[in-house]
This record gives C-alpha cells, sequence and structure tokens, in this order.
C-alpha cells in the first residue's frame, strides 16, 4: 500500500464528566480537555504499526473540526503519522457530511485504505465509515479487532454480538476500529518536537467543494436521570411482586 | 488504588501566566521550546506519569525493597515504568542536547518532576539523584568524564547516586572519612556510606556513584573534601559496562515511608578498593556537590507539592462520594463536601498546593533565566534570586506537605488511618521530605545566614520590592476578592520587612538570635512568597474574568483559592513574627541537664 488515511475527530476527553449546559441545547465544551476520538487512536495506532511492519508507505491524518483541533492533529504526528490535513469548520459536523467530506479528501489522495474509528465518544453514531464505504462504493470491515494484508485484500476479525467474525475485503476499503484492535503508543518527548516540522495542511469545506446538508434537528440535551435509590427485598417472591409492580414482569 | 490525573490546567496555568514561558522560551537556546508546544509536552507526560507510573505507587509501598547476594532488589513493576521513562526521552527533559538532551527549559523540566514525583515517590528518586549527578558533573567534571557518562546518564541508560552521609557525618559534613588515593589516572576509594538512595538496583546497566572522600594529605574539615565518580562497574574499553568496580549495598534500611526506595548502607572498596575519578579540584568538592545539592533541594521542594498534590486528588474524591449526616442548611445526609469543616481541610491543601506549584515554577523561570540570559547582570539576578528561594522552596514546602498530607487523612476519616485505603502512604512518604537534602533546620541557617545575612538583605529587598509592585496593582483592583487578597497580602509583606528588620538589628546581640529565628523566618517567607504568587494569580484571573473567557469555572476557581490562601494562610505570619520578635531567650533558658 502507499497510503492509508486516517480520520481523527476532536472530541470531550473521555476522563471528563460530561455537563449538560443549562439550557440543554448541548454539553459544555468551553474549557473542558479535549482529546483524540479513542477509537480513532486505536484506527491510527493500526495505521502506525502497518506501516511499521513495512505494508504502508505513508500515513495521513485527517480531521474536520474547528482550528483547535490542530491539537490533536499534531498529537496524531507525534504518535507517528507523516502528515496531516484539516478540513476546518466550526459548524456541527453531521455523519453524512462527515463521510462526504472525508471522500473528497479520499478522491485528492487515493489512499487504499481508510481507517475510522468505529464511534466517536461525542454523540456515539457509528455512521460515518459506513456511509463513508457507501459513498465510496468500496467494501467495508466495521468493528474490526484484527487485520492482516495479503495479495491486495484484507482480512478482518470482526466484533460481532454473537461473537467474532472474519471476512476479507479487496482494497481500497474502508476499517472502523474496535477497542480491542491494539493499544494506543503513548507519545515520545522526541516526537512531540519533531510533529512541529511535519506538513499540517488547513482546508476549508469550500475549498472541497462541500456544503453541509444537516439532516438532524437537535431538541434537546439531558443529563441521564439520577439513579433512583434501590430496595432490599426480603426474598424472591418480594423481588418477583416488586418486579410486577413496575411492569417488568 | 488511588487515580492520579495531573493537574495539567493548572500547571499550565503557572508556566504560561504566573512564570511567562514566552519570555523563557525567547532565552537564546530555548528556540525549540515554542510555546504551543508546551501543552502537548505536559499532556504527553501527564499521560505517561498517570497511566504508566502511578499504578505502580501503591504496589512498590507493598513490596518494598531488600538486599540478596550483594544486590538490591527492587520492585519489578518499577522497570517497565523505567523503561518507557527512558525510551520515550522523559529523562532528559532539560539537560544538554551536546550530550543528547532535548535542550527544554528547566521550567517544563520542573513540572514534569512534579508528576513523577506525585506518580510515585520513591520511584521517582532514582531519576532525581541522577539528573543531580548531571548537574554536577556538567559544572565540573572533565571533557573526558563527561563524554563517557554524561550521554548514558542523560538517556537514563545509566543512573546515578548522591554518597555525603556516613554514620557520623550527617548534617555535619566536615567529618566525612572515606578515603582516596591516587593509582595511576585514577583513585582508589574506600569507606561506608549510610542513607544512600537508591544506591543499588538493576533497572539501569551502569551506576554512577557520586562520593565525598578524602586525599591523603587532605587538610580536616570541609577544605579537605574531595568529590569522586565511581561507577558500579569498570568502562570497559568501549566505554560500556565491565567488571563490578568493588561497591556493594550491605544493607536497606527499614522505613517509615517511601518504601520502595532503597536506602542502603554502601560499601566502597571493602577488596581492592574502588576505581574512582576525581571531579572538579581536589579539596573542592563540597562545592562541587553544591552544585548537585541545590538541584536536589528544588527537587525535594517539589516533592512537598507533588506528594501533598496527590494527596488531595484522592481526598477530594472521597470527600464527594462518602455520605455522612446533614450539612447545615441540608435536610438530607449527604456527601461530606458539604460540611464546612472538610471544606476548609479540601481548600487548605488545594490553595497551598497551588501555591507552591506557583513560588516553584516561577524559581523555575529564574533558573532558566540564570542558565541563558544573553545579559550577565540579568544572570546574576536570576541566580539571587534563586538562591534565596531554595531553602524556602526546600523548606517551607516540605514542612505544608507534613499538614497537608495529615489533612489528607483527616478527611478520610477512620479509612485514612487504614492502610489499604491509600491516604496513608502519602503522609508516611511525605515524611522524609523535611529530613533528606538537609533539614529543616538546615534550610532555615542557610536562609537567614546565607541568604539574608551574609547577603545583607539584598535580594530580600529586591524581592519584597517586586510584591509590593504586585501590591499596588491588586489594591486598585475593582475585584472584591482581590481588594480583600491584596489587604492581607499587604500585612504579610509587613511583618516579612519587619522580621527581617528585627534580624538585622539583634543579630549580634546574642549569638542565638539568628538561629533561632531561623525557621520562624522562612516559614514567614514562604507563606508571604506564596501568597504574593497567588495574588497574582488572582490578577491574571480577574483579568480574562473581565475581558472575557471560555474558562469561567478556572479562572473562578482560582479567585476562590487565592482568597482562601490570604484568608487563612497568610495570617499565619503574625504568629511567626510574634515568636521571632520574642527572641531566643525562652528556647535557651532550661540547661542541658533540666532536659
Ligand atoms: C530515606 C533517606 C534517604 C537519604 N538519602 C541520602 C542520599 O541519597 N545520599 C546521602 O548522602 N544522604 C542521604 N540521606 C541522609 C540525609 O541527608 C541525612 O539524614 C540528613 O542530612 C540529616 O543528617 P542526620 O541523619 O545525620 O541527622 P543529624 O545531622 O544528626 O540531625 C539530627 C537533628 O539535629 C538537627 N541539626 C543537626 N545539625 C544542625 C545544625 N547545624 N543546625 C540546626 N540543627 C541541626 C537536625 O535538623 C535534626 O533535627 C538520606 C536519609 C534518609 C533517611
Amino acid at each position: 500500500m502507499k497510503k492509508i488515511m486516517v480520520g481523527l475527530k476532536r472530541v470531550v476527553d473521555y476522563n471528563v464528566r460530561i455537563r449538560v449546559k443549562p439550557d440543554g441545547s448541548g454539553v459544555i465544551t468551553d474549557g473542558v480537555k479535549m482529546s483524540i476520538n479513542p477509537f480513532d487512536e486505536i484506527a491510527l495506532e493500526e495505521a502506525l504499526r502497518i506501516k511499521e511492519r513495512g505494508e504502508a508507505e505513508e500515513v495521513i491524518a485527517v480531521s474536520i473540526g474547528p482550528a483547535d483541533a490542530q491539537q490533536q492533529l499534531r498529537t496524531g504526528l507525534a504518535m507517528g503519522a507523516d502528515r496531516a490535513i484539516l478540513v476546518q469548520t466550526d459548524k456541527l459536523v453531521e455523519p453524512l457530511d462527515a463521510a462526504r467530506t472525508l471522500l473528497k479528501l479520499i478522491e485528492k489522495e487515493s489512499p487504499e485504505l481508510v481507517i475510522v474509528g468505529k464511534q466517536a465518544i461525542d454523540d456515539d453514531n457509528g455512521q460515518t465509515g459506513a456511509m463513508l464505504a457507501a459513498l465510496w462504493d468500496r467494501p467495508q470491515g466495521t468493528c474490526v479487532s484484527e487485520v492482516t494484508f495479503a495479495d491486495g485484500k484484507a482480512t478482518v476479525t470482526r466484533e460481532v454480538d454473537s461473537g467474532l467474525e472474519t471476512i476479507e475485503v479487496d482494497l481500497p476499503a474502508v476499517l472502523t476500529a474496535d477497542l480491542r484492535l491494539n493499544e494506543p503508543r503513548y507519545v515520545k518527548l522526541p516526537d512531540i518536537m519533531k510533529a512541529k516540522r511535519k506538513p499540517l495542511e488547513t482546508v476549508s469545506l469550500d475549498d472541497l467543494g462541500i456544503a453541509l446538508d444537516p439532516q438532524l434537528e437537535i431538541v434537546k440535551t439531558d443529563p441521564p436521570a439520577q439513579r433512583q435509590k434501590g430496595v432490599m427485598v426480603e426474598d424472591v417472591d418480594g423481588l418477583i411482586s416488586a418486579l410486577k409492580d413496575k411492569g417488568l414482569l | 488504588m488511588s487515580d492520579y490525573r495531573a493537574p495539567v490546567r493548572d500547571m499550565l496555568f503557572a508556566i504560561n501566566e504566573l512564570a511567562n514561558f514566552e519570555n523563557v522560551a525567547a532565552l537564546p537556546g530555548y528556540e525549540d521550546a515554542s510555546p504551543d508546544l508546551v501543552e502537548a509536552i505536559i499532556e504527553g507526560a501527564a499521560q505517561v506519569a498517570g497511566d504508566i507510573v502511578a499504578p505502580t505507587n501503591w504496589i512498590g509501598d507493598q513490596t518494598g525493597v531488600r538486599v540478596e547476594n550483594d544486590r538490591v532488589i527492587a520492585p519489578e513493576a518499577f522497570r517497565p515504568a523505567y523503561k518507557t521513562l527512558v525510551e520515550d526521552g522523559w529523562l532528559g527533559v532539560s539537560m544538554d542536547p551536546e550530550y543528547g538532551g532535548q535542550g527544554l527549559p528547566s521550567l517544563l523540566g520542573i513540572a514534569i518532576e512534579e508528576m513523577l514525583q506525585s506518580a510515585n515517590l520513591a520511584f521517582s528518586l532514582c531519576p532525581l539523584l541522577t539528573q543531580g549527578a548531571i548537574r554536577a558533573i556538567e559544572a565540573h567534571a572533565s571533557d573526558e568524564l563527561k563524554a563517557m557518562f554524561l550521554p548514558k546518564l542523560i538517556s537514563g541508560e545509566w543512573a546515578a547516586t548522591m554518597n555525603l552521609t556516613e554514620s557520623q557525618a550527617g548534617s555535619d559534613l566536615s567529618v566525612v572519612s572515606s578515603k582516596a588515593v591516587p593509582e595511576g589516572d585514577h583513585y582508589l576509594v574506600t569507606g561506608q556510606k549510610i542513607f544512600i538512595t537508591w544506591g543499588d538496583h538493576d533497572y539501569a546497566k551502569n551506576i554512577a556513584h557520586l562520593v565525598l572522600a578524602r586525599l591523603p594529605d587532605a587538610p580536616e574539615g570541609v577544605r579537605g573534601i574531595s568529590l569522586f565518580l565511581v561507577p558500579k562497574f569498570q568502562l570497559d574499553a568501549d566505554g560500556n559496562s565491565g567488571e563490578p568496580n568493588d561497591v556493594v549495598p550491605i544493607s536497606v534500611e527499614h522505613k517509615l515511608g517511601i518504601h520502595a526506595s532503597p536506602t542502603c548502607v554502601m560499601g566502597f572498596g571493602n577488596n581492592k578498593g574502588s576505581v574512582g575519578y576525581l571531579v572538579g579540584e581536589p579539596n573542592q568538592g563540597l562545592a562541587a556537590m553544591f552544585t548537585m545539592m541545590n538541584h536536589a533541594r528544588l527537587g525535594v521542594g517539589l516533592e512537598g507539592l507533588a506528594v501533598s498534590e496527590r494527596a488531595y486528588q484522592k481526598a477530594a474524591s472521597y470527600a464527594k462520594e462518602r455520605v455522612q449526616g446533614a450539612a447545615p442548611g441540608h435536610k438530607e445526609r449527604g456527601p461530606i463536601i458539604r460540611h464546612p469543616d472538610v471544606r476548609r481541610m479540601l481548600m487548605m491543601m488545594r490553595s497551598t498546593n497551588e501555591a507552591m506549584r506557583a513560588i516553584a515554577y516561577v524559581t523555575g523561570a529564574d533558573l532558566d533565566r540564570h542558565h541563558k540570559s544573553p545579559e550577565k547582570e540579568d544572570r546574576a539576578a536570576a541566580l539571587a534570586r534563586v538562591d534565596l528561594m531554595t531553602p524556602v522552596i526546600k523548606g517551607w514546602c516540605t514542612e505544608m506537605s507534613q499538614e497537608l498530607t495529615s489533612l489528607g487523612i483527616q478527611i478520610h476519616g477512620g479509612m485514612g488511618y487504614v492502610e489499604e485505603t491509600g491516604a496513608a502512604q502519602f503522609f508516611r512518604d511525605a515524611r522524609i521530605t523535611t529530613i533528606y537534602e538537609g533539614t529543616t533546620g538546615i534550610q532555615a541557617t542557610d536562609f537567614v545566614g546565607r541568604k539574608l545575612l551574609r547577603d545583607q538583605g539584598k535580594a530580600m529587598g529586591l524581592l519584597i520590592g517586586e510584591m509590593r509592585q504586585t501590591l499596588a496593582e491588586a489594591q486598585a483592583s475593582t475585584n472584591e476578592n482581590v481588594k480583600a487578597i491584596a489587604a492581607s497580602l499587604a500585612v504579610g509583606v509587613d511583618n516579612m520587612e519587619e522580621g527581617t528588620k528585627w534580624l538585622f538589628a539583634n543579630f549580634q546581640t546574642d549569638i542565638n538570635v539568628p538561629f533561632a529565628a531561623a525557621v520562624n523566618m522562612l516559614m514567614i517567607t514562604g507563606y508571604v512568597c506564596g501568597g504574593w504568587q497567588m495574588a497574582r494569580a488572582a490578577l491574571l484571573a480577574s483579568k480574562h474574568l473581565d475581558e472575557g473567557t471560555d474558562e469561567v469555572e478556572f479562572y473562578q476557581a482560582k479567585l476562590y483559592t487565592a482568597r482562601f490562601f490570604a484568608d487563612h494562610l497568610l495570617p499565619r505570619t503574625l504568629g511567626h513574627l510574634a515568636t521571632v520578635k520574642a527572641g531566643p531567650a525562652s528556647t535557651m533558658a532550661m540547661t542541658e541537664e533540666m532536659f
């Protein structure tokens, strides 16, 4: 392979306790620590390993988001990506628009492989990878926990509800990374310094000829309901009647 | 056990806004340290400290160390952590690029050090001592020795130790009795050292022991002490570690805290003599060692902050979870954090930690200015400030850590006293920090004797001048919190000035005056320096809030912690000043027999 493209989304760090804005219009991101979506980090790690095995020549990290998403791309470069592209926009980008945008970058870069996270932990949609494969009209392997390459094909192990499923896909293809695919590396100090000198190109949606076409309207954002206090039941009969009272049996 | 996440936001605030990283990055030689890299570097280190080092802390405490077959067996759990730090370049952060360091400002090195210390204090001593040794070798060793040792020490492939103490020579090193006899191009060193931190381990392939010893014709006292580099393994023709060098750990101490740090009795030259190399000039060893000690003293001061920070994180999360009786103004039972007294303890920890961090980091920037400023006068001024602050940071931060880690236990109630909770470890670990690298008493003597009296109050005068500038700004503020902080700081600065003046007026009346006043003067200075930096922080915070910021919560919290420090910690200077002015009479009145 010559090129692997990896999508890195800027999201609220997984350690942060999410709080909803008082007016319910979304979650608070001001002053909150932002990071690479963990599944995307796994996607990048896999691309780097493929390259380090000598099976690819270049890894390109791409992100769609605000100017600050450069930070996440720099981290990606420090991990080992060769160059980065930021499609800069302050707007909310829905999965379909993200897939359309990524497709434009694919047309420009012609990668043989695109890896993205199986979902982003902000909205948990889990759609972008699959939509991208459909728009690109190429095979997809989603929720991947293992992947090998031979003869222009990828053999991927997928995590499905009933266990593991192994499939073969022709390249070029889209893969979406699951949690167990790998454990991403920590960045090394000298690589953080070097990342500054790696190319990071910024383009706008206009440059790519994309007009966002939102399909969704956010009506309201609510925090999860407070957990109710539990009650201790005396015995099994008590449990059964309690469940019946709640209409659960 | 307990999670540790580096307080990255507060660290960035201290680095960028209080210590003015931009000015540091503008110094010649720091071109690579562009401000936009700071966050990435701090985040990167925070991940390693939190994910890889911190989980080993409790394991190390429980495993401890032992000596078997002339070797120290240190916790296996630390080995991967050490390896990561070496391989990922986190040990040579502010070391000379000529020898493989990253050449970044000390200011960043200090922040990273804080994280490693919070993550695992016992473990962090190993790289801390190596770094101190690197500084001493850089400053005093021959080019040949530098070439032999610096690259491997800076990368962390080799480690180093500091061998001062002997059973009769602790605070008083003038009676050091280890010996060194010239033999060919080197020396043979013999003697026994005690309390040698990380005196042996095998995480590194070789260990460079810096040893104080006497040459055959050396005069008595401190003017007859020389410094030697004694490797654990002699170097072979290629400069790699070869044959054992007759250096063995004889035993390790059983201690109150830092269980995982081997504190060794070291035997040098018990058989044929250990090959050693002279570092610096003959009989100038103590001066050379002071390069290392000054570095290490700042490092130990930082330990006081680091262990208190971790204790705070644990206490804060417990206080939010532990449910007890209804707090005033509440109807229902609820988390103990609602009780004003628990808040008092948490705020004490939080605000003092922030103040300690501010002092330490600002001094880190002064250290960089001292190393790199193009102006000779600026370099000298920076050094005078670092010299003044070193005993204050070592003494005050470590003394505060006793109180703060104790509060960490108190917040946990009975569970705090139970080892499994983990709060007790921080208290036990903190206890050593006021002792090694010179006890608080020794720091205070250095502060009052060298840094105030011998300096004729010059450095102190400049410090007070700068504080008064901040005061004027704060007094002019329209922010209620900043105004209240200014009022309290004004009293603090007056007290510090009054104490200093009293000292100058009275030190000749009685030989005991400066020594009896020393610790109290040091504590006043610590509180006032902390209060000063918190006032600067409050001014910055109120400016951001006025001008509009997307980090309202962070800057509001900063105003509140600064206000708390002004309300609760600064007033302590009143008590210390009264004690200073009481003089030594009651302290010294009883005869030795009466005890
Ligand atoms: C865990 C641990 C690790 C250590 N690591 C190292 C190491 O790596 N390398 C090394 O060389 N040493 C090390 N030390 C030794 C340490 O630096 C000394 O213990 C310390 O300097 C105090 O010396 P001392 O124990 O002899 O106490 P002493 O000097 O006997 O002091 C006892 C008390 O007397 C007071 N006192 C003594 N002299 C004065 C004075 N002039 N003015 C006022 N008060 C005074 C002290 O403040 C103290 O309260 C370590 C010690 C420990 C416990």
